[in-house]
């Protein structure tokens, strides 16, 4: 089951935190209201980001790793905390397996070696892996600095195995927790919007899975899992698929590449865009429709970065012409010649309750009345659950043991050359989201236009000015786009956001390295040439 | 496939349910409230066993998720034996403490604080405070007349120590012109009863932005940003959680400002509905206020535990997206 293991309200109990690849300070502020509770109660904070960002600046230590090290820089504190025997024996010989693959996987990564690779002082990263590892509790929280690259899965799972390693998960205050960005992130995984999972993370190939589906549905399910949204786009490049319905996405210009991306949904036989709004995707679709906003238009539930299910309600009416997403869906189905009655978000509830057990207590009522309530939840009795993997800690084990996935450091696709020499990360601003279609909307003091974020040596060595002009060109693309010097980064580094892509298409020049795995592309590192106008 | 991994099945219940350690909590004290001899934990405040008994307590500077700054005064009680009153909001319950909540001294004291503020702070949009200016038969036109406002930003460039005296023949008012310097909210001071509640919200209460604080002394003090510079040259990053907190509608989302101000206010037309905010996987809670299909502020409540009521910039002022859409053409 993929969700984060910990609540909220754990953090503020807990001695120690690593805050990996996530500025959450700014994208998730009220989460990080928890965080800081936590920090003011003592715990100690490790801010693990290339750049020193607002979230950082909170931390008792800053580590400023070089973009995509951050598997060298998470190996190396495994093997330094089994170096100095602070690994949890009784924890790995109880519930783990793979130990011994992972210790000689790591055995390499000496602090020397990740000083190198990383850029991280070797007394930082011992400093913080001994913290860890003898604090009584301690929590790992990550953002898109983590999965925004190539090998997204292989970042995940180093930062697992130090969980694992230390015993730091199935207990209170210990855990693993990727922060997610919109708000039902989660939730659309749970309900099965993965191409291989059915709702309540029952796997497509299990027929016993599939086989009570069709039951309910009457209706036959494919028992090969789905293509991922990388792939997807590259069977778009071998013709293999021609038709895309998109609902509530702005791929156009949220995709990394975006001349590839325009080129490829230019290029489709038939596309439907169901949106809110007419986005830049939308004007390519040969059929639109408008739809209501899931937030405040409709009914239902979405699910947040602690498992917790909440309702969603119809706050007010949708302008005339727009449906909600279920009415839509109800719609399409009766034109396609079944009748699935009357569009009620309830009655969808209850019969994915019936089908997924760990949602299977969630009535409609309990989630008015308890204002959410955190999966798993069993049956109508069951609170939820405060943390995942408590079976782990059970005596004896409950459950099969959780293994160990040694992985080795893979640096970014695109590598530094003296013709694109500078590194280019990207980000969100605190008062703005993703591509900009919703926050364009409101008028934000905080709003200054995209800017090109330059390290001070690296503006002094290029003769360029805050405000300046400046040209970006990756292989891919060219932006023109003013300089702001910002001393938070390192030199060698650049940044921007994907907020403003109708000013500035950041997005043309990021790669779309994919991985494998999960499909995420590689936003966060690009290699770029910056030249004065 | 039937393959028994856990990546292909979700893994089982566990035996025990998962559980926040258990603290130890103290034996619980004998005290006594008008009368009335009870228990409770010594971990309590006099305010919190006083609304467990349904004895309604005022409080102005007092939220449950603000640490206590005791300020206001109009929370205080009478523990028999203390030389000056305490306040309830604060004040912990110790063993064998006897507490009168509605004596003659805890009336006249309640009176004379709701006097003083309702003589000199604008209270037309805290019906909460006015409420208890009638509770407590508080006649604040007993001091005069309010003397003329003051001009914009000279309240704000008074020096400790440089207060005059007034004549006696007005009342000291802290009115002065409302401070409209974005389009998010405005800071109508003439209503700041100086609760601190903004101040601890912005601060490590929530926020933790230290935007805000109170500058100057006695009837000059004043919430002020750092300097007195305007908002957006501050540090402040539009949470509005300092509106959240404000008891008395000096911080004020500039829709309700507007609104008021061309008398299209219609509270009793409103409609409030809990949803989830789109803007990150946080998942706070936003009460929406609509009035028209339009929404005209939003608020979180404080017994949500994703939020314990605040938000951030997006949550709160981030809506307008979806009512800028237009109808379809006919």
């Amino acid at each position: 089951m993929g969700g984060g293991t910990n609540s909220y309200s754990e953090i503020e109990n807990t001695e120690v935190i690593l805050l990996w690849g996530s500025n959450a300070r700014e994208t998730h502020p009220i989460f990080f209201h928890h965080l800081l509770k936590g920090v003011h109660n003592g715990a100690k904070l490790y801010t693990i980001d290339p750049r020193r960002t607002s979230s950082a600046r909170w931390a008792d230590s800053w580590l400023g790793l070089d973009i995509g090290s951050d598997i060298a820089l998470a190996n190396a504190v495994g093997r330094e905390i089994i170096a100095a025997g602070l690994h949890h024996q009784e924890f790995i010989e109880h519930a783990t397996t793979g130990f011994e693959e992972y210790a000689r996987v790591v055995e390499s990564y000496t602090l020397e070696y990740a000083e190198r690779e990383t850029g991280v002082p070797a007394n930082v990263i011992r400093e913080m892996a001994y913290t860890y590892a003898t604090a009584k509790t301690g929590m790992i929280c990550w953002t898109l600095g983590i999965t925004e690259h190539h090998n997204a899965v292989d970042n995940v799972l180093s930062l697992i195995n130090l969980a694992l390693l230390t015993g730091k998960v199935g207990r209170y205050a210990c855990g693993l927790n990727p922060l997610r960005g919109q708000n039902n992130v989660q939730g659309g995984g749970d309900m099965g919007a993965l191409p291989d999972r059915l709702p309540g993370f029952q796997h497509v190939e299990v027929d016993e899975y599939r086989h009570k589906f069709e039951a309910k549905w009457g209706a036959t399910i494919p028992p090969k899992r789905g293509k991922n949204l990388t792939q997807m786009f590259e069977a778009m490049a071998t013709k293999e698929l021609r038709a895309l319905y998109v609902i509530g996405e702005n791929p156009l210009q949220s995709e990394a590449d975006q001349n590839h991306a325009r080129h490829l949904l230019e290029d489709l036989d038939f596309m439907i865009v169901q949106d809110i709004f007419l986005t830049r995707t939308a004007e390519l679709a040969h059929v639109v429709l408008p739809a209501a906003a899931a937030w405040c238009e409709s009914e239902g539930t979405v699910t947040n970065s602690e498992r917790r299910v909440q309702r969603v309600r119809k706050a007010m009416e949708p302008p005339k012409g727009a449906r909600d997403d279920i009415s839509i869906l109800f719609e399409l189905a009766k034109r396609m010649g079944r009748d699935w009655g009357t569009p009620n978000s309830e009655a969808i509830w209850d019969e994915l309750r019936a089908l997924s057990p760990v949602h299977a207590g969630m009535s409609y009522a309990r989630l008015e009345a308890a204002k959410g309530l955190q999966w798993p939840c069993y049956d109508e009795t069951h609170p939820g659950e405060l943390f995942l993997h408590s079976r782990l800690w059970e005596q004896p084990l409950t459950g099969p043991r959780v293994a160990f996935n040694p992985v080795e450091h893979d640096p970014p696709v695109e590598r530094l050359t003296p013709e694109y020499p500078f590194r280019l990360t990207t980000g969100r601003r605190l008062s703005e989201y993703n591509t900009g279609v919703q926050t364009a909307g409101y008028d934000s003091p905080l709003r200054r236009p995209e800017t090109l974020d330059l390290a001070p040596e690296d503006a002094e060595r290029l003769g360029v000015r805050e405000g300046e002009l400046v040209r970006v060109s990756s292989r891919r693309g060219t932006v023109d786009v003013a300089v702001r010097v910002d001393d938070c980064l390192r030199p060698g580094m650049t940044f921007m956001t994907l907020h403003f892509q109708d000013d500035v298409a950041t997005n043309v020049l990021t790669i779309d390295a994919t991985d494998p795995k999960s499909g995420t592309a590689e936003f966060k590192a690009a290699a770029v040439r910056v030249e004065r106008l | 496939m039937n393959d028994e991994s856990y990546w292909f099945r979700p893994p089982p219940r566990s035996r025990e349910l998962p559980m926040a350690p258990v603290r130890d909590e103290p034996p619980p004290v004998e005290i006594t409230i008008d009368g009335r001899a009870l228990h409770a934990s010594p971990n309590a405040t006099i305010l919190e066993v006083c609304r467990r008994i349904g004895i309604d307590t005022p409080t102005l500077c007092y939220l449950e998720n603000l640490t206590p700054v005791n300020v206001c005064r109009v929370c205080v009680v009478e523990v028999v034996g203390s030389r000056t009153l305490v306040p309830a909001c604060s004040r912990r319950v110790e063993g064998g403490m006897v507490i009168l909540t509605d004596s003659p001294r805890v009336r006249l004291s309640r009176k004379m604080v709701l006097e003083f503020l309702g003589s000199s702070v604008d209270l037309s949009t805290a019906p909460q405070a006015r409420g208890y200016l009638a509770r407590y038969e508080a006649s604040p036109t007993r001091y005069g007349s309010p003397a003329p406002p003051a001009s914009a930003n000279e309240r704000d460039q008074r020096e400790p120590g440089h207060h005059r005296a007034p004549s006696g023949e007005t009342s000291e008012t802290v009115a002065q012109p409302t401070k409209v310097d974005n389009d998010l909210y405005i800071r109508d001071y003439s209503k700041c009863i100086l609760c601190y509640k903004c101040v601890e919200a912005c601060g490590t209460d929530a926020q933790n932005t230290f935007a805000i604080a109170v500058a100057g002394r006695g009837f000059d003090a004043r919430i002020s940003t750092e300097l007195n510079v305007p908002l957006p040259d501050s540090a402040c990053v539009y949470c509005g959680n300092c509106i959240g907190v404000c008891p008395t509608g000096a911080l004020m989302f500039k829709s309700e400002h507007d609104m008021r101000k061309a008398g299209t206010w219609n509270e009793p037309a409103q409609t409030q509905t809990d949803t989830i905010c789109s803007y990150c996987g946080v998942g706070c809670t936003l009460t929406l206020h609509v009035q028209d299909n339009t929404i005209v502020k939003v608020t979180s409540p404080m017994d949500v535990s994703v939020t314990h009521g605040h938000l951030c910039i997006k949550g709160r002022f981030g809506f307008e997206h979806v009512q800028n859409r237009q109808d379809e053409p006919k």
